[in-house]
């Protein structure tokens, strides 16, 4: 089984991208589950969302306390929260950033990848929203799940040009993360 | 009998479990639903909500009310004309209700209501555990509790079909840990129209209220007549006892799943400790005893699915070999230091042969999360009782001694 864990600010829609990368991977033929950190959720406040990834049906209901993988939508949590906490040594950290991983002073012995997905989305999307372009990275750097399924996920979730946009920004990031490899 | 699960993945989709619970009711055809919104229900409400705005409900009406007491008050009517009545809510709502949750079972009104299950105020929480649904204990509504969104869409479904039966005619609370069930996404089969059409035929009951023939529902009774009442209630819950049972085979046969009747059991056949739980904690149960079962532990789960009525015999029947049972609570009796299926699994094996020591831990109370590692820490407990008996029947876990 494969935990992760999204970091995000609330209104960033890191509890819709733990959803998507369940549906996702369920379509990839695995089961997944995904949960919030269950809170009183304000705009702007550090917020957390999980996605648990599975060849076996999911179980396990606690909190994910040891990720394989954890997604940072936005740099500037670095300054209030552990996003590395209890990260296994042999997972990745992807970082929303301009910056090469080698910038961010992270105690993890965790791979630390980068991607600018703020760009991306700006670029392709047309808004700074990263959630889905995340995704797409998240799925080109760890090679857990297929980037067609994340798109289709995507599609079904925002069906039109918004979807069709996202879908692009998502292999886009794929691309540049899995040349990464 | 065994059921073998036939979970078909081709049918499987992933969606929210509060979607799974509207879709479930939705091709349950209700007639009428009245509910308001709280956290964490709300999900299933606005599902429910853009179903009727979307016509997707044929024949149905949604009571909107400024209150979880008038939203059980405005079932209670329409079930006495004999609509399929349906409501939602979970903690300071559910106890709003408490005054009509009486009177719909003294009615025999087969109202179903699913309850996603949350801390009582104060002080203010809106996270998981029991409380407020096993505070309704004697309420008289029929109490089930799912593990996993496959088996509170399931339920619902059977709750209606338990509930409706002449022999029972009482309500049914069906209960699903909140956040940790209602807004989890994962796989599962959603109800299938045709399928839930033949199980559950359209309520036709022998008593409604009609102005051209002319009845009266829950008016005075002294005490000439009163006591009757209540016995029969309590027949109606004995008479559930097998309904349950028989819905649930019955579901099977049909749908091809089973999650237990009154109760379930996971590797229970030659366990010497057999932990007692009720709701998704159950899950996290299953996972710990895999890995326990590989270092020989001889552990095995008895999973409550019916809190009321109070599955006796089905307890007796499991426990009767263990070495020790360890009952977890997510609600404490305030008083008694303990929790209710703690206080009632122990009472049901007083007066019997059995003699098993039987131990209980208050837990997950308001949200507080349950890793493996806690249950495998109760588990070594529970061996150690095993050597040298019993040192605290029972206790609160993962108390912050540092905050008291």
């Amino acid at each position: 089984m494969k935990e992760i864990r999204i970091h995000g600010r609330g209104g960033q829609g890191s509890v819709t991208a733990a959803e998507l990368l369940a549906v996702a991977a369920f379509a990839d033929s695995k089961f997944s589950q995904a949960f919030p950190a269950f809170g009183v959720e304000r705009r702007g406040a550090p917020v957390q969302a999980f996605t648990r990834i599975s060849d076996i049906p999911i179980r396990l209901r606690s909190q994910i306390y040891k990720p394989d993988y954890v997604i940072v939508q936005d740099p500037t949590l670095l300054e209030s929260v552990d996003v590395a906490s209890g990260l296994k040594d042999d997972g990745i950290l992807i970082i929303n950033s301009e910056f090469d991983p080698e910038t961010f002073k992270i105690d993890t012995k965790a791979r630390i990848m980068t991607v600018n997905a703020t760009k991306i989305a700006l670029d392709v999307i047309g808004m700074p929203i990263v959630n889905t372009v995340l995704l797409g990275a998240f799925a080109g750097a760890t090679g857990e799940i297929k980037p067609e399924s994340i798109m289709e996920a995507v599609r079904e979730r925002f069906p039109g040009k918004i979807g069709e946009r996202n879908a692009e920004a998502i292999m886009k990031a794929y691309e540049m993360m899995e040349g990464q490899n | 009998m065994a059921y073998d699960m036939k979970m078909d993945k081709q049918k499987m989709v992933v969606v929210e479990g509060s979607y799974a619970v509207a879709h479930a009711v939705k091709t349950c055809r209700p007639n009428v639903i009245s509910a308001y919104p709280i956290t964490p229900q709300t999900h299933i409400v606005e599902d429910l909500s853009q179903f009727m705005a979307d016509g997707e409900i044929q024949n149905c009406e949604y009571i909107n009310v400024e209150s979880e007491f008038s939203a059980l008050s405005a079932l209670v009517g329409s079930s006495a004309v004999g609509a399929r009545s349906y409501s939602a809510t979970t903690s300071q709502g559910l106890e709003l209700m408490h005054e009509v949750l009486f009177n719909v079972a003294g009615m025999r009104m087969p109202i179903v209501m699913t309850v996603a299950n949350r801390a009582v105020s104060a002080p203010i929480n809106i996270w998981n555990d029991q409380q407020d649904s096993i505070s309704q204990r004697d309420t008289g509504w029929i109490q089930l509790y799912a593990e996993n969104i496959q088996e509170i869409s399931d339920m619902t479904a059977q709750a209606f079909k338990i509930s409706e039966d002449k022999d029972i005619m009482m309500p049914s609370m069906t209960c699903m840990d909140g956040f940790i069930l209602s807004h989890v996404y994962e796989p599962l089969v959603l109800l299938e129209q045709d399928i839930t059409d033949e199980f559950l035929p359209p309520f036709r009951p022998d008593r409604i209220l009609d102005p051209k023939n002319p009845m009266t529902f829950g008016a005075f009774a002294d005490p000439n007549f009163y006591t009757e009442f209540r016995y029969q209630q309590e027949q109606a819950m004995q008479n559930a006892l097998k309904k349950i049972e028989d819905v649930a085979s019955e579901f099977y046969d049909m749908y091809g799943r089973h999650f237990g009747g009154l109760i379930d059991e996971y590797r229970t056949e030659d366990a010497d400790i057999i932990i007692m739980a009720m709701g998704s904690i159950v899950g996290t149960i299953k996972d710990v005893i895999d890995r326990l079962r590989e270092k020989n532990v001889k552990v095995g789960l008895l999973k409550v699915r019916a809190f009321r009525p109070f599955p006796a015999q089905a307890i007796m029947n499991v426990v009767r070999d263990a070495k020790v049972v360890v009952v977890l609570d997510k609600n404490i009796s305030l008083g008694m230091n303990a929790g209710a299926l703690f206080i009632e699994t122990k009472s049901v094996l007083y007066n019997t042969d059995i003699d098993v020591p039987v131990i209980g831990y208050m837990i997950g109370h308001g949200g507080r999360d349950i890793p493996m590692s806690t249950i495998e820490k109760i588990i070594a407990d529970a061996e150690e009782v095993m050597r040298s008996g019993i040192r605290t029947e029972s206790q609160f876990t993962d108390l912050k001694e540092e905050l008291i």
